[in-house]
């Protein structure tokens, strides 16, 4: 499923990262330690998190992310937008708790 | 009994966020332009500016404390810090011994080894950006073993804070204070949460930027610029006091 068809399909926001929603998610992964994603988040994943500082865009590009998705409201600080936009990072953002979100995008195929 | 005004959170160009100008030498320059008397260097996870940092201090007439900001493997940053730079480098020990990784400049930053004469001496390629596999608990007893004093770090923020990641202090943590990054938290917002922790508070400028060294300030009322006279104004203790 590609990134755009996410958005649409459960209205998320666009922060950052609009030119890049055409790319395709192949995994999904949830946390909001820093240290446990980078280790274990895979290439193309869309990275459900209530993390919100900057450093999150630095370990979206190191792990090569599809997208962060911020959960249940939470905005991003203002550095992080920045950053996600000069990286042109998709930084996405629901009114969905992460449990939800998780579920449905498992129930949209991405497994 | 003297004043000094001290600012115990600063970063160096050590640290992968911190600004290429924050070498030793500039830092102390800019901390004596801003009216410091006693700053702490507290890069993250990494000691190894702090000796050429406090022989910058002697020449320009500030007191540098040897500190380290460490980041638990819950992702909790704590400020240790220690009179000499030889505790904070047995510190250091303990902290590469539970950093694993390697830095990528191109996505973290540079890691810069500087001297106290505004030169590169090299770079740190450990990922210093990253957490330890060690406890906030244990890292707070290992600091204390060392003879530190050991400060959560910006507990108003909502990354990387004791009140973030862990919500209250562990039982059977000794903690010295808690740093705010915005004093004014501490009287509306955060009064609260600060009666819960009940400790000293402390405040700093956490500076990556020459810019921002001194923006964040607390009073020290006590005798001279060491860690147990530090302790004894966070406790209010022996006629010392702290205020920020």
């Amino acid at each position: 499923m590609k990134l755009k068809d996410l958005v649409n399909r459960f209205s998320l926001d666009v922060l950052a990262g609009e030119g890049a929603l055409d790319q395709e998610v192949t995994a999904g992964y949830c946390g909001d330690l820093l240290s446990d994603v980078m280790a274990n988040a895979e290439k193309g994943t869309v990275w459900i998190t209530i993390q919100r500082h900057q450093n999150i865009v630095a370990v979206a590009l190191l792990k090569e992310l599809a997208a962060i998705l911020l959960a249940n409201g939470h905005q991003p600080d203002p550095e992080t937008v920045e950053k996600a936009r000069g990286e042109g990072i998709p930084l996405l953002a629901s009114s969905l708790a992460a449990y939800q979100l998780a579920g449905k995008l498992y129930e949209a195929g991405i497994q | 009994m003297k004043r000094f005004k001290t600012d115990l959170h600063i970063h160096s160009c050590l640290s992968p966020c911190g600004d290429l100008d924050m070498s030793p030498k500039r830092i102390v320059e800019r901390s004596r332009e801003v009216g410091l008397d006693i700053i702490a260097l507290c890069d993250h996870n990494s000691a190894e500016n702090v000796e050429p940092t406090i022989r910058a201090g002697k020449a320009a007439g500030i007191q540098v404390l040897a500190g380290m900001e460490i980041n638990s493997k819950e992702e909790v940053h704590a400020l240790a810090i220690f009179d000499q730079a030889s505790q904070a480098l047995s510190m250091q020990e303990i902290v590469y011994r539970a950093l694993k990784g390697t830095n990528r400049p191109e996505f973290f930053g540079e890691q810069v080894r500087a001297n106290e004469y505004d030169e590169v001496e090299g770079f740190n390629d450990r990922l210093l950006i990253g957490a330890l596999d060690l406890s906030f608990d244990r890292i707070v007893h290992e600091i204390h073993r060392l003879g530190g004093l050991c400060i959560a770090s910006h507990v108003d923020r909502p990354s990387f804070s004791l009140v973030s990641q862990l919500g209250f202090v562990p039982p059977g943590v000794r903690l010295d204070a808690v740093e705010v990054s915005d004093p004014r938290w501490a009287g509306t917002g955060g009064r609260s949460i600060l009666e819960d922790l009940g400790l000293p508070v402390v405040t700093s400028s956490d500076a990556h930027f020459l810019k921002d060294i001194g923006r964040r300030v607390s009073f020290f009322r006590m005798e001279t610029a060491t860690v147990e006279e530090l302790c004894l104004a966070l406790q209010k203790k022996s006629g010392r006091t702290v205020e920020i």
